[in-house]
């Protein structure tokens, strides 16, 4: 799907867990996640702290989308 | 004659521990074979035998790449085996990644004959058809009876150190090998005689496939932020309560756009998952932790962003073909498109 999308010129960042297969299957921006069945979470920590959490992962990723890159990049 | 001493490796699905509940379990050992091994022993005859199956969980292999590859190869080598074989793992992806750097891990450290199975658009394939051996399955364990076995006389051959055949002869994914033989007929002939083929519109076979790359220029940056309009997409399965458009656990057939106008929080709009192949606990307790709506909700209201666009797309990426994946992403980006989307946040399981 990151290659569907972005080759109509929009980038794309993909947050996702198993960054081997990411940069297989093409993602050019790539953050990692926490873990695969909550790749934006941690159920471990209670709720304010798992919403900052999420919210560190989000700011990362929206930096991402505002540098400039050549080739596939992991953050 | 002495056994040939083979060690198998499964996850924890095929080992019957349980399935995605289980996906996060450490690596352990069993003497003996189980699972798909039996099948595979069985037909080994007398020659060889499985004396030892290690089990990982499909998660915790992926997300401790290091370790658990550590942790597994130390099992494996306490059995000293002659051969390694892991899988077939079929169009299971994190299963198939775990299998193909394994077999690559014991191939180069214990110097002996490896093999793994699985089918040809899992991940695992991109990342180690160069590097082992892998027999192609169909995409579902309903190709066990077929793959078995050509695996177990392919892996004979391999630890009898007997000429293998070609890709198409054995069954197994092209590893990108070139072998000097000896033909009747010189290159000019041949090329000329390949040319005529393909201007009578013929079929023809060329002596060197070109490589592929497909990998598309990734997009430019965004320059204000807070100008930009960002959407969300994921291969999560995140879905409205109920699934209405009855998204499929694997293999998604389609796609959803969910409208998200005035939703500041999939937990607290009781967003679900309609994805097979995770444990959806942590998901049904709380989307975001998917698709992080709340706080770019959040991040829209402080103005760090433009906007967040008002509709997401989801589907299952659970064994889902890159072909259909392919093709629900050109058709929803149209949308973006038209919507002046200027990026999007995918999120992956």
């Amino acid at each position: 799907m990151v290659k569907g999308i972005e080759k109509s010129g929009i980038p794309v960042v993909h947050i996702c867990t198993v960054v081997p297969i990411s940069l297989t299957v093409g993602a050019n921006r790539i953050v990692p996640a926490t873990a695969i069945p909550y790749p934006l979470g941690d159920p471990t920590l209670a709720e304010p702290e798992e919403k900052k959490l999420r919210r560190k992962l989000i700011e990362k990723a929206l930096e991402t989308l505002t540098t400039e890159i050549s080739e596939q990049t992991v953050f | 004659m002495k056994k040939i001493k083979v060690v198998h490796y499964i996850n924890q699905f095929f080992a019957g521990i349980g399935g995605e509940e289980k996906a996060d379990i450490k690596p352990e050992k069993k003497d003996g074979f189980m699972g798909p091994g039996i099948g595979l022993n069985g037909m080994f005859k007398e020659e060889a035998e499985i004396v030892g199956t290690i089990i990982c969980g499909d998660s915790y292999f992926n997300e401790n790449l290091e370790e658990a590859q550590a942790e597994v190869f130390e099992m494996i080598k306490s059995y000293e085996p002659d051969l390694f074989i892991a899988g077939p793992a079929f169009n299971a992806g994190r299963y198939g990644v775990a299998c193909g750097a394994i077999a690559k891990y014991v191939k180069e450290e214990l110097n002996i004959p490896v093999l793994t199975a699985m089918y040809k658009e899992n991940p695992g394939v991109d990342m180690y058809a160069k590097d082992v051996h892998i027999i192609e399955t169909g995409d579902s364990a309903a190709s066990m009876r077929k793959v078995l076995p050509l695996m177990t006389s392919f892996a004979l051959k391999l630890v009898k150190n007997e000429v293998i055949g070609t890709p198409e002869e054995e069954g197994y994914i092209p590893m990108g090998v070139r072998r000097n033989v000896f033909v009747d007929e010189i290159g000019g002939k041949r090329a000329v005689d390949m040319l005529v083929k393909k201007l009578n519109k013929e079929d023809f076979e060329t002596e060197y496939p070109m490589p592929v790359f497909d990998n598309v220029e990734p997009g430019k940056a965004i320059k204000d932020l807070s100008k930009a309009k960002i959407a969300l997409v994921t291969s999560g399965g995140i879905v409205p309560p109920g699934n209405p458009d009855k998204i499929e656990s694997s293999s998604a057939s389609k796609y959803g756009a969910y409208d998200i106008t005035g939703v500041r929080n999939l937990e607290v709009a009781c967003h679900e998952t309609a994805h097979g192949g995770y444990d959806p606990s942590f998901a049904n307790e709380d989307a975001n932790r998917i698709v992080p709506l709340d706080v770019l909700r959040d991040m829209e209201d402080e103005g760090i962003i433009g906007e967040l666009y008002n509709t997401f797309f989801s589907t299952v990426g659970n064994g889902t073909s890159v072909k259909n994946s392919l093709k629900y992403a050109e058709e929803f980006t149209k949308q973006l498109l038209a919507d002046d989307v200027d990026a999007v946040i995918l999120t992956s399981t």
